[in-house]
């Protein structure tokens, strides 16, 4: 953790450094590009481009919450995190865990009164519902293949491509089409 | 004689009063003799607003269920516009346990998907409307069926308040009814989630106890009221199901019943059930005992006269 900080910070001073005084914006600090493969099963991993989002969204807290030290935009979230404490990660996976629905999962979220965030989706959800949100209102790609290809463990789980199956012979019974 | 008769019959009247009034008052008891499903039984909780219609879940069900292939691949858009008789849209086969559904709703700016499976009612019409106890509800709150028992009446077909018992028609030797099981046996019994809440990309679906994602339910709706229909569909329809489900559409518009009361299907028949076996036991042995009563008593008087 701290080693990644170091050279997180590094990164930070070298481009500030690089940089032409007053073009630097406090986003240029994040990652070009981020390789998310962790749950890669019937896609590919998907090389997500964080430089070009960076310039799309309003801003960092878009994505991350109050993670990165700026206020939420969700005045739900503003309640408590009014200024957005900066966290230790801001991975997507540090906080969305990979194994929700798992009986540890589970007991930490429905066993649990105390805690606010019962229905924090997953992992999975988080990137979904995120990316595929803004793309929805941003008019981004939203077709599954647009971001991620599906390789052919996923198109024998759709029984699609060279799995897909067989047109039905004319005539069978029912007489649909 | 007659005078005797007379009173015979009214004792009999005045006993069976009291057993129907006995019967009578077990009505105002009947909210404590529902069942009211498992305490710790869990759940699916459905968020409608998130389903973006990919039928990853449709793909999840077949491979863990082990059904045949489908006529089309699970990525074909164009099952949405299959049109069944009556214009409805497709429902749940032998060969799917759970369809995705697509609903135009007129001024939402993008069409609303339903998935449609079996909803694992807390007292199910089906189960209760088995004569051969084929179905079981389990403590984790699958609703389950035993073909091995199954006579394939059928009735559970049209017990059902939500369509989805299916039958395999296609079989001619051992035509069965085909339902979703939550799956039970290969995850639910192990604590894990169904197959198609893991596949989700979009964890339109939230796995968990049910009293625990009611919670979360009024959470969301009191957190964005502007974004739901203040109405947790399952939480107390036919006496509550274990599928439970948001929407920012009010649920008659994209066909969920809204009609089918709180009540669980089985109370609508309990009062008359619960006189069936007083009919057929208590009546005879207490109308013989009277026959006889009244019988004897004309011997011995008959008797009286003789002597």
């Amino acid at each position: 953790m701290g080693g990644r900080k170091k050279t997180l910070m590094g990164m930070a001073a070298l481009m500030l450094l690089t940089a032409p005084a007053g073009a630097q914006s406090w986003a240029a600090d994040g990652p070009g590009t981020v390789e998310l493969g962790s749950l890669a099963n019937h896609y590919s991993a998907v090389t997500f481009d964080h430089a070009m989002h960076v310039g799309v969204a309003a801003n960092c807290a878009e994505c991350h919450h109050h993670t990165t030290g700026l206020a939420p935009t969700d005045p739900n979230c503003v309640r408590c995190h009014e200024a957005g404490a900066q966290a230790r990660s801001v991975a997507c996976k540090d906080c969305h865990s990979d194994k929700r629905f798992s009986a540890e999962d589970l007991e930490k979220t429905g066993g649990n009164p105390q805690l606010y965030h019962k229905g924090k989706p997953g992992l999975k959800g988080a990137y979904h519902q995120k990316c595929l949100g803004c793309h929805t209102t941003m008019g981004g790609p939203t077709g599954c293949q647009d971001c991620h290809t599906r390789n052919d463990q996923g198109d024998a789980f759709f029984h699609s491509g060279k799995y897909a199956p067989a047109p039905k012979a004319s005539g069978g019974h029912g007489g649909g089409h | 004689m007659k005078k005797l008769h007379r009173r015979s019959f009214l004792k009999g009247g005045l006993a069976g009063g009291a057993a129907i009034a006995a019967v009578g008052t077990s009505k105002h008891a009947e909210a404590a003799g529902s069942f009211g499903g498992y305490p710790d039984s869990m759940g699916v909780l459905v968020d409608l607003t998130k389903c973006v219609g990919c039928r990853t879940c449709e793909a999840a069900c077949n491979k863990e269920q082990g059904l045949p292939a489908p006529d089309k691949s699970f990525d074909d858009p164009s099952v949405f516009e299959e049109k069944r008789e009556g214009g409805l849209p497709r429902r749940t086969t032998e060969k799917a346990y759970t369809v995705v559904q697509k609903y135009d709703v007129p001024g939402r700016e993008h069409p609303l998907f339903r998935k449609v499976q079996c909803n694992h009612c807390n007292e199910p019409a089906c189960l209760t409307s088995c004569f051969v106890n084929a179905y079981k509800k389990t403590p984790e709150g699958a609703v389950m069926y035993d073909p091995t028992v199954c006579v394939g009446c059928r009735t559970c077909m049209i017990a059902c308040p939500f369509y989805i018992p299916a039958y395999s028609y296609s079989s001619a030797i051992n035509p069965v009814v085909k339902k979703c099981i939550m799956c039970y046996d290969t995850r639910l019994k192990f604590g894990k989630p169904p197959a198609c809440v893991e596949a989700c990309p979009q964890e339109v679906m939230t796995f968990g106890k049910r009293k625990d994602l009611l919670k979360l339910a009024h959470q969301r709706i009191s957190e964005k009221p502007e974004a739901y229909v203040d109405h947790v569909y399952g939480e107390n329809e036919v006496g509550g199901t274990a599928w439970m489900y948001l929407s920012d559409v009010p649920f008659d518009k994209i066909g969920y019943d809204t009609h089918l009361g709180d009540q669980p299907i089985i109370s609508y028949v309990k009062e008359f059930l619960a006189i069936v076996p007083m009919v057929l036991t208590i009546w005879p042995a207490l109308f013989t005992g009277f026959h006889l009563l009244s019988n004897r008593k004309d011997a011995l008087k008959n008797e009286d006269n003789k002597s």
